[in-house]
């Protein structure tokens, strides 16, 4: 397959991890944004092809892990009302609210469907005039395009009986807060691939210049994400805190307009809580004032909804790239993909999914990641 | 979740309002909403996540990030092996 098979050539990544041993003189820490990168590294061993100076800690790109608890619970209420198809991406169904999951509401009798694209729940909400339907807008900027669509469409077609919930959240806010943290560990990044696809990169040369971190804009293949860690270290030991574009087949500077265009008709930047780590001023999207017909918190009774947290998670600090799963002490004991305490474990993107998928238990620790985070 | 695909754009068309088309993940085929790549035409390869294009990819760019690593094949292959390599 064009722009898949030739990204996955073992030759070629062989030629760039040496070229990175060629450049590395002394230890960086590299954070991947996207929970998407987490799985492509882990699942390929990438982490341990590196040389041992370079440590890779996980973003909190996973946008099922960061989606507040609040919002499942409330996600549980509306599945379970009367006269409701609640339809969500499929990554959703498993994740623990404070009780139970829309697994465990859709076996009680509620009706909810998973969908490939928000169209097709608008798509249900055309075909069941009698019904409400419900989708679980929650993402990343990748995936804002599509969601907001759906709220156009809806409205175009005069459906009166679409709402979607909504739990947007952004990367560079999220950035900020990781680097304006005390406990930052993190020296470079690499951008997510698909985010930068919708809206370009030209939100981070600011952060690059503020925080001192060169940044580079990161595909999802092997050989992506091992030029986009060559690039990163290229620029750490140059001293260079450049943003730069390792995935330029698919992102251009500006990014997606008409996609950026119906993001801004539809949505409005507003604080948002991320599940674990907490609220982060402005990092997310709701629906403006005039689409507020079609919020499902608006349209249902769910504001006086209180969460409760598992005690032994420690989702937040993992998402925010301060621990590992392997340093919880829940991790592949309470806590596995069956039966899982908090939403890292379940969804396909999450560290602590990946980390147990592919089998990386305690004794696969690397040396250096296991010492004083001062000392790096 | 922001998992893209790359696919070829097979066929272009309108439904319900929307600039919509078909297009083949090496074989497998799939509609897609087209209306964020306006400039997209039949032939084109895209990134597709939740049945949108949110990206056409760049032949240009593409070859040109690959040739990088050519050279770098290139140069070992000229500088031979490096010392005590099997």
């Amino acid at each position: 397959m064009k722009y898949v098979t030739e990204y996955r050539d073992a030759d070629k990544v062989g030629r760039v991890l040496d070229d990175i041993r060629a450049t590395v003189t002394k230890p960086w820490v590299l954070m991947e944004i996207c929970g998407g990168q987490t799985h492509a590294i882990v699942r390929h061993g990438i982490d341990q092809l590196l040389p041992s100076e370079i440590e890779l800690v996980h973003g909190p790109g996973c946008p099922v892990c960061v989606t507040p608890l609040e919002l499942i619970d409330k996600a549980l209420a509306i599945a379970s009302m009367p006269n409701v198809i609640f339809t969500s991406y499929g990554d959703m169904l498993r994740v623990p609210g404070s009780g139970q999951d829309l697994f465990s509401v859709r076996a009680q009798g509620a009706d909810v469907r998973t969908v490939y694209s928000p169209l097709d729940a608008v798509k249900i909400a055309q075909q069941n005039p009698d019904k409400q339907v419900v989708f679980f807008a929650i993402g990343f900027e990748t995936t804002a395009p599509a969601n907001a669509m759906s709220v156009v469409q809806a409205k175009a077609l005069g459906l009166t009986n679409y709402s979607i919930l909504v739990s947007h959240v952004r990367v560079p806010p999220a950035m900020h807060a990781i680097l304006g943290s005390p406990q930052n560990r993190v020296q470079g990044f690499l951008a997510a691939g698909h985010v930068c696809a919708v809206m370009g990169y030209w939100e981070y040369p600011p952060i690059a210049e503020r925080y001192r971190v060169p940044i580079v804009v990161t595909g999802f293949e092997p050989l992506d994400i091992v030029l986009g860690i060559r690039d990163t270290v290229r620029l750490l030991e140059a001293g260079d805190v450049k943003v730069g574009n390792a995935y330029a087949r698919a992102v251009t500077f500006e990014g997606n307009r008409p996609g950026q265009a119906v993001i801004d008709k539809v949505f409005a930047s507003c604080d948002r809580k991320w599940r674990g780590v907490g609220m982060i001023p402005q990092s997310g999207w709701c629906l403006r004032p005039e689409f507020a017909d079609f919020d499902a918190e608006n349209r249902f009774q769910v504001a006086h909804i209180q969460p409760e947290e598992s005690p032994l998670c420690i989702a937040g600090q993992i998402l925010q790239g301060l621990k590992r799963p392997v340093d919880c002490p829940a991790f592949g004991t309470e806590c596995t993909p069956e039966h899982p305490l908090g939403a890292t474990m379940v969804s396909s993107e999450g560290a602590c999914a990946a980390y147990y998928q592919y089998g990386r238990f305690a004794d696969a620790v690397p040396e250096h990641a296991a010492g004083d985070p001062a000392a790096s | 979740m922001c998992l893209g695909v790359p696919g070829k754009i097979i066929e272009i068309y309108a439904a319900g309002g929307l600039r919509m088309g078909k297009v083949d993940f090496g074989g497998v085929v799939r509609e897609a909403c087209l209306e964020y790549v306006p400039e997209a035409e039949v032939g084109d390869y895209t990134v597709i996540h939740v049945g949108f294009a949110i990206s056409l990819l760049s032949e240009e760019e593409a070859l040109a990030s690959l040739e990088t690593i050519n050279e770098l094949i290139d140069l070992t292959n000229e500088l031979g092996p490096e010392p005590g390599a099997p």
